[in-house]
């Protein structure tokens, strides 16, 4: 008896101290996933960075500056000339107004930030708490020491790095934390069955919806994993309780959001959630009634009941089947419906298609993004089977289905990587435990209590001596067992169990798990290299690979470091160069910098809502220059703006995003064709390029006295001699070229004064040459 | 058989209410708060079908509401149940904070929405 106190206490002790410790632990992780993210703004500047963060920087900028109020109507006219677009209505304001509080916050205790900086620094700053989230969820799924193991893997994988480096201002960098902290929630709700944090689930959920579209990941992850524990005969009452509520508060507070609105009940995305919460209610009720009624009994319900059922739910189903039927694509958004079938988007979506980021990943950036974790997730996957819970079916799930999602798009690459650092969390931490606890057994010397702490001081030395990032694992191995026990213990509670028959259990188990003592020393001692191979990775690509900011660029040559600074000089000109109210037309990629840097409305931008607009746009930059200024002189368009990277070796130019240009125009409007844009299949700009390539705008404007810098007109980005080396421009004249060459402006030439004669000549030439052309003009001008 | 059918589920009847006769009174109240609600939830999604759904917004928090309270009740319902093994050291003032508080959430959001 007394020696069971003397257990009991010693426990509690440890327990406070692992507590402690893990608390500092935690708070370095959090300290070191945002220290990692700072190598941008040590190695450029405290800029925002790429093309959408500037976007959401100049909402920011508008919530800021005009409130709250301003913000939800907003209508924006510097985009999307002449329609508009309504940016309070159709933006995820999660972001904005998580920086915008943030700020205001930051600015009533008298700390003076601009708003840049704080929008800066939101993503590392939601990187730390993810972190901290991963904390929390993967302890539910496997206790505290694989906890901390994942949450220091989070805070340094590089496919998150990629998204949340200081300036890479995205709604992914609040999302990947809210996605975190809503499955946490879910977990904890479904461990402990309490309201309480069922509501704070649908809370955590509506911060979701608020600030990324991959919500529906969510949405539908949840009720696969409700209908998987249904189908497996894992069906309580918690999960009761962990569901429905979330599924009536977290679609009520979904339809809040504007730019969600009534799609949270009309479209199938959410569909499956709405079937779940159906059938999660007949099984409720079947447990119920078999509750409450005697075997016998209950076996003649089942057969009343099934036979009522069965037309019902055919009922139920053929009503859903028609709702769905009737709307347009099935009621799926396009971009969900590239994520079911992958071959979609491309063959209708030249739109989607075309950027990278929603292409297939290749197999090195697997390796590249979530390296050594690739190897350890099978693991994990083993040791969340081993004890299969309620927890651990959903990491499972989370798993399954994020590495499909991540094999079909780029980007979704990064809703994979919190599941990869779980399971493989999960699994170097069961490993340590394995590897740890056969050293203590094997180790000569004394039986029972002083075995353990022999065996943990001797493993925490090894590791301790080989990497310091690795202390925290051995003391994971130390504080896991006793949270391990006591779930153990919560179990055989159930069971009525004796608490002696608990532990004679484990200690039968590990002694099946013993290994040779060498192994296992060796084991460890790999296990620590892999960890340091991670870490010394991650660095690597937070530092190097993705930390660019893409709008200044570097390059290190043999004379030393050469910055591009092209971007920022381009819209400093127009800034400053042109008139306030001037349009200006470039491929869509440009048009949030030019809104945002410039202050100059914008044909096209990165919204890309409008395909037809962006087809206008393609149109014109793959016609001969008469028809496109004719195209621009509608659009009201002064100035045009081109990206060239021929000069400096600046691979992603316009004139390699060209092709694009014309299958996007040509989906629209017929007269573009591709092949005209190809010799024999292949896009070449040289001598051999055909001579509709070689008229058309963005050839013109990209090549325009190109040959007067060297005397050949060598393009370093596509290695050959340009095709057309003298270019004449009739419509357009240039004004601005920036220092190396990146950007290249060019205006708009008045109208000429016509005479009489020759205008009415053209007039039926142009009638007489085809009439489709002229349905096709009518059709680029609708607001003409 | 189908005689037997007809006796068996008469049997089935009769065992039910016994069994249900034999459940706390407070429970009942929940029961019959729950079979409240769905009963005002069927009767706005019928006016629905019989007039139009012309603010949808007022129908869907309607109806949400009257779904979200039955559901929350049930939630409380499982909770309260002393025959629940898994809530045993749940105490039921507990459970009815809860309970309020997540109402309180999902009325306040109902009120929002509702335009």
């Amino acid at each position: 008896m007394a020696a069971a106190a003397e257990t009991s206490s010693d426990r509690t002790l440890r327990n406070a101290f692992g507590s402690v410790l893990s608390f500092f632990i935690l708070l370095l992780i959090g300290v070191l996933a945002f220290s990692i993210r700072l190598f941008s703004v040590i190695k450029y500047e405290s800029v925002i960075h790429e093309f959408d963060p500037y976007f959401n920087y100049r909402v920011t900028q508008f919530l800021t500056k005009n409130g709250i109020y301003d913000f939800w109507n907003w209508f924006d006219d510097r985009t999307w000339y002449p329609l508009g677009r309504v940016i309070g209505g159709t933006v995820y304001p999660g972001l904005t107004l998580t920086a915008g509080t943030l700020w205001r916050i930051l600015n009533s205790l008298n700390i003076p930030l601009s708003v840049e900086t704080v929008c800066v620094f939101t993503a590392p700053i939601f990187s730390a708490f993810a972190s901290w989230a991963t904390y929390l969820l993967t302890k539910e799924v496997k206790g505290a020491g694989a906890g901390l193991t994942a949450a220091v893997l989070l805070a340094m994988v590089p496919s998150y790095i990629s998204r949340s480096v200081a300036g890479s201002y995205d709604n992914e960098a609040v999302a990947i934390f809210a996605l975190i902290i809503t499955f946490y929630l879910y977990i904890k709700t479904l461990n402990t069955g309490s309201l309480f944090y069922a509501t704070l689930n649908a809370i955590a959920y509506f911060y979701m919806v608020c600030s990324w579209g991959g919500y529906t990941f969510i949405i539908n992850l949840i009720p696969m994993h409700v209908l998987l524990c249904i189908v497996t005969g894992r069906y309580s009452s918690r999960l009761y309780i962990a569901y429905a509520p979330l599924v009536v508060l977290g679609t009520l507070l979904a339809s809040l959001v504007p730019v969600v609105g009534f799609n949270a009940v009309l479209t199938s995305e959410h569909f499956a959630s709405f079937l779940v919460f159906i059938i999660i209610h007949v099984v409720a009720l079947v447990y119920y009634i078999k509750g409450i009624l005697s075997a016998k009994m209950f076996k003649v319900a089942v057969t009343l009941v099934v036979s009522i059922g069965l037309v019902v739910c055919c009922a139920v189903i053929a009503v859903l089947i028609a709702l769905v039927a009737s709307s347009p694509t099935m009621g799926w958004s396009g971009r969900s419906l590239s994520l079911l079938d992958p071959t979609y988007a491309s063959k209708y979506i030249p739109i989607i298609a075309s950027v990278s980021e929603h292409q297939p990943p290749t197999w090195p950036s697997y390796f590249m993004d979530i390296n050594v974790l690739a190897f350890l997730v099978p693991a994990g996957i083993i040791a969340c089977f081993l004890p299969l819970s309620d927890a651990s079916s959903f990491a499972i799930l989370y798993i399954v289905t994020s590495v499909y999602f991540s094999g079909v798009m780029v980007r979704l690459m990064l809703v994979f990587a919190p599941a990869a650092c779980i399971m493989s969390g999960i699994a170097l931490s069961q490993a340590f435990d394995v590897f740890t606890r056969s050293i203590k057994f094997q180790l000569p010397g004394i039986s029972g209590k002083s075995e353990f702490d022999a065996g943990d001081t001797s493993s925490s030395s090894v590791v301790a001596a080989n990497d310091a990032a690795k202390p925290d694992k051995s003391e994971e191995t130390l504080k896991e067992r006793p949270s391990r026990k006591n779930k153990k213990k919560e179990k055989e509670q159930v069971e009525k169990a004796s608490v002696e028959k608990a532990s004679t259990k484990s200690k039968k188990e590990k002694r099946l798990l013993v290994l040779p003592l060498e192994a296992s020393v060796i084991a460890l001692l790999l296990l620590v290299f892999l960890g340091a191979f991670y870490v010394v990775h991650c660095v690597w690509a937070a530092a190097e690979a993705y930390s660019a900011p893409s709008i200044v660029l570097t390059s290190h040559s043999h004379d030393g470091l050469h910055v591009f600074d092209d971007f920022r000089e381009a819209y400093a000109w127009l800034r400053h160069n042109t008139e306030v109210d001037d349009k200006v037309a470039s491929w869509w990629d440009y048009g949030y910098q030019t809104t945002a840097m410039a202050n100059r409305t914008v044909i096209v931008d990165n919204n890309t809502w409008n395909n037809t607009h962006i087809a206008t746009v393609g149109t014109a930059m793959s016609s001969p220059e008469k028809a496109a200024w004719e195209i621009f002189n509608s659009l009201d368009v002064k100035y045009v703006l081109v990206v060239f990277g021929g000069l400096v070796g600046y691979p992603s130019d316009d004139i390699n995003k060209f092709l694009w240009m014309v299958r996007i125009g040509g989906g629209v409007f017929p007269h573009i064709k591709e092949p005209d844009y190809l010799r024999d299949g292949q896009y070449r700009i040289d001598s051999q390029a055909t001579p509709t390539m070689l008229n058309c705008l963005m050839y013109k404007l990209s090549y325009y006295r190109f040959v007067d810098v060297d005397g050949k007109g060598f393009d370093r980005v596509r290695q050959t001699e340009i095709g057309k080396k003298y270019i004449k421009l009739t419509h357009f004249e240039e004004v601005f070229t920036t220092h190396h060459w990146m950007v290249r402006i060019y205006k708009l030439k008045p109208p000429r004064n016509r005479i009489r004669g020759k205008t009415k000549k053209s007039k039926t030439k142009t009638s007489a040459t085809s009439s489709s052309r002229k349905s096709v003009a009518r059709k680029k001008n609708p607001w003409h | 058989m189908a005689r037997s059918t007809s006796k068996d589920a008469q049997a089935l009847f009769q065992s039910l209410r016994s069994a249900y006769v034999a459940t706390p009174s407070s429970l009942k109240i929940i029961d019959l708060y729950v079979c409240f609600a769905v009963f005002t939830a069927i009767i706005q999604v019928v006016y629905m079908a019989v007039v139009g759904s012309f603010p949808f917004n007022s129908f869907l928090s309607g109806v949400l509401s009257c779904v979200g309270t039955a559901v929350l009740a049930v939630c409380l319902r499982i909770q309260v149940n002393k025959e629940n093994k898994e809530f045993k050291d749940l105490p039921p003032e507990r459970a009815f904070a809860d309970f309020v508080l997540c109402n309180l959430v999902l009325h306040l959001v109902i009120m929002n929405f509702l335009g």
